[in-house]
């Protein structure tokens, strides 16, 4: 371990206020904290919990009308020491620390980058900005950058666009901005969170290495615990605008000291135990039977043009659902998995191959082949929940009319009639019925996905097609939503089809998993046989790839103390 | 947090936002109204709005006279001056509200008439005088004006006189009744117009979406001038006034249109890709219902700051029309037929205050587009 004890960044009692309409959200209180040179001081905290406005603010970027209330941000810069609350949000001498001494890296890689010039152009001028050195130096450093990130060809990608890049490609182009003239302090703000599992691994252990070569000390902030457990060397709790705990990893994971920190571990480690599976019936019940699903896109026609650009989003898929099961489907982003879930419901028609809908009543129906009416009469069976609960309930509409809008298309209960069946509903998702005549910006995020489930259940369906329905909650409430639809299932026997990029979710929800990959079904089988003991390739590494909130996987050593940083 | 809702399991702890009770519980109107408030410029487009409308409903009190008056002994007569305060015969001040009236010479030559000011000549006026008849709102007849000459054979010119010595004060304030109505009764038309066909592209998208685009590039890469120029002349000379305003009309409407097809095609595109349109069609509902009751509502907000936008371009093209001879006749009273007069170079540099109404032209479109700038700004509270 290293033996520094003066800490290179140090922030005290900082405080943020928002004023908005009249009254201020404190989105920041009273937050102090130390960063050492070479530790990566993990943030976590859920969504609102302040956690990237303390890293804006380190920076001086927080947003209109943000402002730093109070605080010392005391940074050891090349010049001496500066207290960065202290300086002009435009001035010079914060543009000198910013990207030269403190780099930031932002969740979103398409946007940080500009989409009209050259990786090479805007890297270059990063390094000019900086350095005084030739073009051609800056030239040659730039491409030495691309390399120690890991980008193939950097000669050939300094001359691409950013929209020619694939998401992680942009996040290491990213990286090597930030680093191009080696910061001292890296601040990542969820830099991994719009990325796959696979993509993410790769990028997490990029940022390892060249926090090692560079002694660079990393703020990761980050809501994923599996990440933590993986990378953090320190960890800090933020709730509500306020530090609630720090410490090494394994204290805070291990023995955490205070109950909000216990009720986020229990969340997420609750999804590491599965519920107990359904024995597979011996003769089951197939409800919907997929044979060859062939679906193509093509883009780039015209009105007097032939369209030219075609994406295969599935590619031959063979599938069944049986009644009462659960079945994930899992897959990275452009697997073709949310382009399976709608096309099962008949909103996109497939160009070859058969879907094979079995009615409660025997009847087959032929879902590609359906008229209007017939997929009218069959959405009463088959629901959906969508990802996004935010833009999936209608602003303008109380949850009372949004939860009985499909009883009023598919069946002629009176007023009453649907009045008690939407408190009924409500009550089964466990939400109070007193909340039927609020309009939906009034709830969170977890309890609009209840609203959701709600609607899906009211026409007592057969099928939930569930596209990714917990990966824009917080995890706290993803255990929440999940149990619910558990109970749900147990009282109703519905059958899921449970759309998923993130394995523990599925771990703890599925019976039986499909891994998808480019529009193909790589491997199908029982959850237990998928996660433990997968046997295709890509299965292997989308599985090894998620961090799991345990000590135990992980790879990095850990620190045995902080008395090698002198106090704390 | 007193809107949090307690759920089963006790971990409500962590199932809070940070979000203000106050936009929580404001309706969406009033979330709009909010952030209209604080658009000053708005403020004003509005109060000024407001007003014009105001004066175009109760011109026939607020003017001194009647729009069809003339008396051509005061043509061009230069605008007078209210005078509150006459010298009596003891040499003091009393209060005695009055105008002087002119002396007029004609130059025997050139038959120009000039005016002078008469201080002999003495016009008591006054408030709530008897004048000539008029309709108050098209409703009951009356005789009482806001303020005028207590005789109303004496002549009364507070912004001057036209050719036919007729007051233009009151001819403007009429005037504002049919230039305000025509951009309201115009936008009207186009808006159904627009919003059916921007919503049938919009909605269905594809061949339809594509057809109609053309159409709308079409019809707004037509020179606009020439277009109304033809169709105007497919009007029949011998219509009556009330017609012919109807036909302008539709030739305003048949180009304005255009506009608001497009802002609502661009609202239906975003909204159709929206999640809950998508349940709502997975929740069986039909189509009319999607698209009246799911999305109509968050697009009003958006079609009443078109609207506003679109008024001051029929205003604008009425007085185009109008003023090149070929919109309203007279005996109709716009804006745009005042400012006929103002197409004689003589006429002008005699009667500069011919002008007026265009003045009230660009202030209305003034405030109305600023009214429609900071509708649109305000019609998404949520953004």
């Amino acid at each position: 371990m290293n033996n520094r004890k003066k800490p290179i960044l140090q922030v005290k009692n900082l405080s943020v206020d928002f004023p908005i309409h009249k009254q201020t959200i404190k989105a920041v209180q009273d937050v102090s904290f130390d960063l050492y040179a070479g530790e990566t001081l993990c943030v976590v905290g859920e969504s609102g919990s302040g956690k990237s406005v303390t890293a804006r603010a380190i920076l001086q970027l927080i947003v209109n009308p943000g402002k730093i209330m109070q605080g010392e941000l005391l940074f050891e810069s090349l010049e001496g020491a500066v207290d960065i609350a202290q300086l002009d949000k435009k001035g010079k001498q914060i543009r000198k620390i910013r990207g030269n001494e403190i780099a930031m890296i932002f969740q979103e890689p398409m946007t940080s980058l500009s989409p009209v010039h050259t990786i090479g152009h805007q890297l270059v001028e990063a390094i000019l900005l900086h350095n005084d050195i030739s073009k051609a130096e800056a030239k040659s450093q730039a491409a030495e950058l691309l390399r120690r990130v890991k980008i193939p060809n950097p000669e050939q990608a300094l001359n691409s666009y950013s929209f020619e890049f694939s998401g992680g490609m942009r996040q290491r182009a990213m990286i090597a901005m930030a680093l191009s003239c080696k910061p001292k302090v890296l601040i990542a703000d969820e830099p991994t969170t719009a990325l796959d599992v696979t993509t993410q691994a790769e990028i997490l252990d990029l940022i390892a290495e060249l926090q090692k070569d560079e002694e660079m000390a990393v703020l990761f902030i980050t809501h994923d615990m599996g990440v933590v457990a993986q990378i953090a060397d320190r960890v800090m709790v933020m709730y509500r605008g306020q530090k609630i705990e720090d410490g090494l990893v394994q204290q805070v994971l291990e023995q955490p000291k205070e109950a909000y920190t216990k009720a986020l571990l229990n969340s997420v480690l609750k999804l590491e135990t599965p519920p107990m599976h359904a024995k597979p019936d011996a003769k089951p019940k197939t409800i919907i039977d997929v044979k060859d699903l062939k679906l193509q896109f093509s883009s780039g026609g015209g009105l007097f043009k032939k369209p030219t650009l075609v994406v295969k989003a599935i590619d031959g898929v063979n599938l069944t659902i049986n009644e009462g099961e659960r079945l994930g489907i899992v897959g990275e982003s452009g697997s073709g998995k949310t382009t399976l879930g709608r096309s099962l419901l008949g909103i996109y028609p497939p160009n070859e191959g058969v879907i094979n809908y079995t009615r409660k009543t025997g009847e087959i129906i032929q879902i590609e082949k359906a008229n209007k009416a017939t997929l009218k009469s069959i959405y009463g069976e088959m629901r959906m929940i969508f990802q996004d609960p935010h833009s999936s309930l209608n602003p303008r509409m109380t949850i009372f009319e949004t939860i009985a809008e499909p009883l009023r298309a598919n069946t002629d209960m009176s007023m009453a009639q649907m009045r008690d069946r939407v408190q009924f509903l409500l009550e089964k998702v466990g939400m109070p019925s007193e909340v039927a005549n609020r309009y939906p910006h009034a709830f969170s995020g977890g309890q609009r996905q209840r609203i959701c489930i709600a609607r899906a259940i009211a026409l007592n369906p057969r099928v939930i097609i569930a596209d990714e329905p917990t990966s824009a909650l917080d995890v706290s409430l993803r255990h929440q939503v999940l149990d619910l639809m558990l109970n749900l299932q147990k009282e109703f026997g519905i059958a899921y089809i449970f759309i998923s990029h993130d394995i523990s979710v599925v771990r703890y929800f599925c019976d039986r998993v499909a891994v998808m990959e480019k529009g193909k079904i790589v491997e199908i089988g029982d959850v237990a046989q998928i996660c433990d003991a997968p046997q295709h390739p890509y299965t292997q590494k989308l599985i090894s790839s998620v961090p799991r909130p345990d000590l135990k996987y992980r790879k990095k050593p850990l620190l045995q103390t902080t008395m090698a940083y002198g106090d704390v | 947090m007193s809107d949090s809702v307690d759920l089963d399991d006790g971990s409500e702890l962590l199932d809070q936002q940070l979000t203000s009770d106050r936009m929580v519980v404001t309706s969406q109107w009033s979330l709009i109204w909010y952030k209209f408030r604080r658009h000053k410029l708005a403020m004003i487009g509005l109060t000024v709005t407001l007003l014009i409308y105001l004066i175009a409903a109760t011109a026939g009190f607020l003017s001194p006279s009647v729009p069809s008056k003339f008396q051509p002994k005061f043509t061009y007569a230069p605008p007078q001056t209210i005078h509150f305060f006459k010298q009596n015969e003891m040499g003091e001040s009393e209060y005695f509200p009055h105008v002087l009236g002119y002396k007029t010479t004609v130059n025997p030559e050139s038959f120009k008439r000039s005016y002078v000011i008469d201080e002999t000549q003495v016009v008591p006026i006054g408030m709530f005088v008897k004048g000539e008849k008029y309709n108050f709102l098209g409703m009951f007849a009356s005789e009482t004006h806001l303020f005028g000459p207590i005789d109303k054979k004496h002549p009364f010119y507070l912004i001057g006189a036209d050719r036919l010595g007729r007051d233009l004060l009151t001819r403007t304030l009429y005037g504002a009744r049919v230039s305000m109505s025509i951009g309201l009764v115009g936008v009207a038309l186009s808006l159904v117009i627009g919003v059916i066909l921007g919503g049938v592209s919009g909605f269905y998208g594809g061949i339809m979406d594509r057809v109609i685009q053309r159409v709308i590039e079409f019809i707004r890469s037509i020179p606009t001038i020439p277009l109304w120029l033809g169709l105007a002349t497919a009007m029949p000379q011998d219509w009556p006034a009330i017609w012919v305003y109807f036909f302008i009309l539709i030739i305003l409407s048949l180009i304005g249109w255009t506009e608001i097809a497009r802002v609502v095609r661009g609202r239906f595109l975003s909204l159709r890709t929206e999640d809950f349109v998508m349940a709502a069609r997975l929740d069986g509902v039909s189509e009319m219902r999607i698209i009246l009751r799911h999305m109509m509502p968050s697009l009003f907000s958006h079609i009443i700051a078109a609207v506003t936008l679109a008024i001051p371009n029929m205003i604008l093209a009425e007085s185009a029309l109008s003023f090149l001879g070929l919109g309203l006749q007279p005996p109709i009273v716009s804006w745009g037929v005042l400012l006929q007069d103002t197409q004689n170079l003589r006429a002008i540099t005699q009667a500069p205050w011919l002008f007026v109404p265009g003045i009230c032209v660009v202030v209305a479109v003034l405030a109305l587009n600023f009214l429609g700038d900071g509708l649109r700004d305000a019609a998404d509270p949520y953004s």
